[in-house]
């Protein structure tokens, strides 16, 4: 009987690498996909034993902070914590909300492994000899609480004000030489302590009309207008085809893919260099640059830009729409038949948000170099110790610093005595571009765009602002002012 | 170093690992480590050093291995039950004693336990009876609608426990008397060999008998767990795998036909099938208005928690297990872990995905091993054993005690349907 007896325990070994199988599965193997599955309550009600790091203006107002709620508050086990927001509705975007009931956005969720403290297998047998428990870095945002107030109230100003207005606004400042997000408004905006009640989360979700929740600078896409033309420009006189001396007719009725063109007004501006170009924002005249250029050039640049692609900001995928020429939801590459000339305007199917296009104003200001836009300053762990720090890298060398020094010469001329003339701050010499897209010509309804930076000899601040819709706007006299306002609040420090 | 040395020293590491493992529970609960985690294991060493010299009086030549062995699933099992609630130790500590002196009576009132085969269809009927037991009206109870415990005022167990020695006293005692007439006298008809009805009969019972237990009990683990064990030492005793397979097929069938007409066979599967699928056994609105989930939760549970543990584990007592504040049922703290706890029955049938949890695959395989070496043990006792009846005795619970580790590991692994029994040793 003894061979059976030990081809018996065979089989039961059999049996119990079965069990080791099975148990490595789901521990280790397909662990992921158990902590990721929506009914797994676990890592959420652990993340609310957490002590989340708060959140801090660079101007040291806080903006996030958690505070102990519910449960024995005598045992570490027992106790949990929940979100504050102090100052409402002004951070909701694009800091976010992180809540167990309706889980994380914005920077809540880009910056989640900071905040929360994510720890690593090593450091876990640390925690569990030392009898620490987990906690979250505090991190201090480039984001910059007054001048963030003064752009809500801006925009908020001037779509109550403006006849007409529905809809929403946007600021996106950004520093040209480092990429730090010193502004990004989005009006409407939500109460981010509102949200942990569902109903209320619910409500605000539905809200078509007003998309609270939606962060306008990075989420929503614009027909950018003449704005674009900064981008033409730079392409123009980078491509090495034009000069800012470069001639060309600019009569109203130029032919541009086989479809006459106008000029604003039907103005006919006879035969003008590019400089005088820019400053009366004349249509045919960069059409036809773009025309001259060429699809394969101009998408060349775009992307340079930043355009096609996510921008490098560290905020979640889900909140970030790449800027490009559109067709169906989906962007456009040289190999499809565009009408370039009018992209080169702003038109045609060519869709940026504001953050994008305060990045091309950057790139100009920064000597031709985009850097890796970022939110965060700084991050300290519990100990006090500095774990990561704003580092400005560069994204890409998109245009040479001769053709930036003229860009931004022109764009002077804009501020000047062109489109934009009237407008001014007290950071010094201000550059910029005025946009006025047209989306409905019969009830002359515009959306006024500007970008711009300032001061022009040594940018500190580049700006993109517009409102969604206004009747008989334009883009030098409802988006230039709020620019400037949120320009002058940043010059005040 | 003699046999019984070697025991007395193995049982040294056993102590450390209940002080350690107590020390790892004060300090996750930063309490006081001090001297007490010292205490629970010196109460430990000092009650498995007198077992040992109680052995080496009473069984010199046993072997040196399987009471240390034991003594290590005892000690983790009381070390997680601490873990998990504090009382239930206590109570798991007094079930060890209480087994311990069992295991010493035993010893000294059956010397000869061939004197056991002289009663072999009184056992067969008692362990039938025991198994039964759960069903009769007042003293039965269900558990998860399977009725397995008996309650008996303060006093409830799992009659299967029991029964199950006395099925493979029985089996081994009939076994050894006829195998030779099954495996010889046997007639080959069209290729299979059929042993004659006569001596067959009382097999073709046992399998009735696991079967019965499938519709009374409507227990999927003790009938795997008996029929499994009745399997082997068929197996073991005739030689003839022809009547492992007849045997396995008959089985199948038989589950088959009650997986698809009782109810409570027929969840287990769906849920062991479709774990994660939204209403994997079918109920109705109202049904899961009510809150039922045919038991789905909490397997799901148990594999959430299973996914915490990783290579090295989160350390005992770290994983999550009681519901913190806002999200804890309103039931008061006393009432955990039966209530607040997010894994259900964390120290019952799941208490394997909570060591998982707690010490990793590491741990969790150091667990399996030991089973295995357990069965090592065991089986080679069966090897040298000097007459049939002992060794098929010795297969028998040794495959046995193995079986029921699988069975139970395996259901919360989900490498087999769930079945309620228990961890041996553990919990």
């Amino acid at each position: 009987m003894n061979a059976q007896i030990i081809r018996l325990y065979a089989v039961i070994l059999l049996l119990f690498t079965g069990l080791v199988i099975f148990t490595s599965r789901w521990s280790v193997l397909e662990a992921e996909e158990l902590t990721d599955n929506p009914d797994n309550r676990r890592v959420l009600i652990q993340e609310q034993q957490v002590e989340r790091g708060t959140i801090t203006s660079s101007d040291g107002v806080l903006i996030a902070e958690s505070l102990p709620s519910g449960g024995a508050g005598g045992n570490p086990n027992q106790r949990i914590f929940e979100r504050r927001y102090p100052e409402g509705s002004l951070f909701g975007n694009p800091i976010g909300y992180s809540y167990v009931e309706v889980e994380r956005s914005g920077i809540e969720l880009s910056e989640n492994d900071l905040l929360a403290g994510d720890r690593n297998e090593f450091a876990t047998l640390i925690d569990q000899v030392s009898g620490s428990t987990q906690e979250g870095a505090d991190i201090t945002l480039t984001l910059d609480a007054e001048a963030q107030r003064v752009a809500t109230q801006a925009l908020q100003a001037a779509i109550d004000s403006t006849p007409g207005a529905v809809g929403g606004g946007s600021v996106v400042a950004i520093e040209p030489d480092t990429g730090a997000v010193r502004v990004m408004a989005s009006v409407p905006g939500f109460d981010p302590n509102a949200v942990k009640d569902t109903e209320t989360f619910k409500a605000l979700t539905a809200d078509e009309t007003n998309t609270p929740l939606l962060n306008r600078p990075t989420q929503s896409t614009y027909e950018p207008g003449s704005t674009m033309k900064v981008v033409t420009a730079a392409a123009a006189i980078d491509s090495g085809e034009f000069e800012t001396s470069t001639t060309l007719n600019a009569n109203s009725g130029v032919s541009i893919s086989g479809a006459p063109l106008a000029n604003s007004g039907g103005q006919d501006f006879g035969t003008i260099d590019m400089t005088t170009a820019l400053t009366n924002s004349v249509n045919t005249y960069w059409a036809q640059v773009g025309e001259e250029l060429g699809s394969e050039t101009y998408l060349e640049y775009m992307t340079r830009f930043g355009f096609n692609a996510d921008p490098k900001l560290d905020y979640p995928d889900s909140q970030m729409a790449p800027s490009g020429v559109y067709s169906e939801g989906k962007l456009l590459d040289a190999s499809t038949t565009i009408d370039i000339g009018r992209v080169a305007i702003g038109q045609e199917r060519l869709l940026a948000t504001p953050l994008q296009m305060a990045q091309v104003a950057g790139t100009v200001a920064n000597g031709g170099t985009l850097m890796e836009p970022t939110f965060l300053q700084e991050a300290m762990d519990p100990d006090g110790r500095t774990i990561e720090e704003l580092d400005p890298s560069p994204q890409t060398e998109v245009i040479s610093d001769e053709t930036a020094a003229q860009v931004t010469e022109m764009m002077v001329n804009v501020a000047n005595e062109g489109t934009a003339s009237g407008l001014s701050t007290s950071l010094g010499q201000l550059a910029g571009k005025t946009g006025t897209a047209e989306i409905d010509v019969e009830a002359s309804i515009n959306r006024p765009w500007f970008i711009g930076f300032a001061p022009a000899e040594d940018p500190q601040i580049a700006i993109a602002a517009m409102i969604e819709r206004c009747t008989g706007c334009f883009g030098g006299e409802v988006a230039g002012p709020i620019a400037t306002q949120v320009m002058d609040s940043l010059a005040g420090e | 170093m003699s046999a019984r040395n070697r025991e007395l020293f193995a049982l040294i590491p056993v102590a450390l690992l209940v002080s350690a493992g107590f020390a790892a529970v004060f300090a996750v609960r930063s309490e006081e480590i001090g001297t007490l985690s010292l205490t629970y294991g010196a109460y430990f060493l000092a009650v498995c050093v007198a077992t040992h010299f109680f052995l080496r009086i009473a069984l010199k030549n046993a072997d040196p291995y399987l009471f240390p062995l034991c003594a290590v699933l005892a000690a983790v099992g009381l070390v997680m039950l601490y873990r998990i609630e504090e009382s239930l130790a206590v109570e798991q500590a007094t079930v060890f004693l209480v087994g311990l002196a069992a295991f010493a009576a035993t010893i000294t009132f059956l010397r000869d336990y061939h004197l056991l085969e002289r009663y072999r269809y009184l056992i067969a009927l008692g362990s039938i009876g025991l198994l039964l037991a759960p069903r009769l009206p007042g003293i039965g109870s269900t558990v998860n609608g399977a009725y397995l415990a008996v309650d008996l005022g303060p006093l409830s167990f799992q009659t299967a426990e029991l029964a199950k020695i006395g099925v493979v006293i029985f089996l081994a005692s009939y076994l050894n008397e006829t195998r030779e007439l099954l495996s010889v006298a046997a007639r080959r008809i069209m290729g299979l060999t059929i042993p004659p009805l006569k001596h067959f009969g009382p097999l073709l019972v046992v399998w009735g008998a696991a079967m019965l237990m499938l519709v009374f009990i409507r227990d999927l683990g003790s009938s795997l767990m008996f029929f499994g064990a009745f399997l082997s030492l068929v197996y073991v005793a005739t030689n003839r795998l022809s009547y492992v397979l007849v045997g396995l097929a008959m089985f199948l069938a038989g589950a088959a036909f009650f997986a698809s007409s009782v109810g409570h066979v027929q969840d287990r599967v769906d849920i062991w099938t479709n774990t994660f699928e939204s209403n994997p056994c079918d109920l109705s609105k109202a049904e899961l208005a009510d809150g039922q989930d045919c038991g789905v939760g909490q397997v799901r549970q148990a594999l959430f928690t299973e996914a915490e543990g990783g290579l090295f584990g989160q350390g005992i007592g770290s994983t999550l297990l009681k519901l913190p504040g806002p999200f804890a049922p309103d039931c008061g703290d006393d009432k955990f872990p039966e209530c607040g706890s997010i894994l259900p029955a964390p120290h019952t049938d799941f208490i394997f995905a909570v060591v998982v949890a707690d010490l990793g695959i590491f741990g969790a395989c150091g667990l399996i091993a030991i089973y295995a070496l357990i069965g090592l043990r065991g089986f080679k006792t069966a090897v040298m054993a000097p007459d049939g009846f002992s060794k098929l005795l010795a297969t028998g619970l040794t495959a046995v005690f193995c079986l029921q580790a699988f069975v139970i590991i395996g259901g919360v692994v989900k490498l087999i349907p769930l079945t309620g029994v228990t961890l041996p040793f553990i919990s």
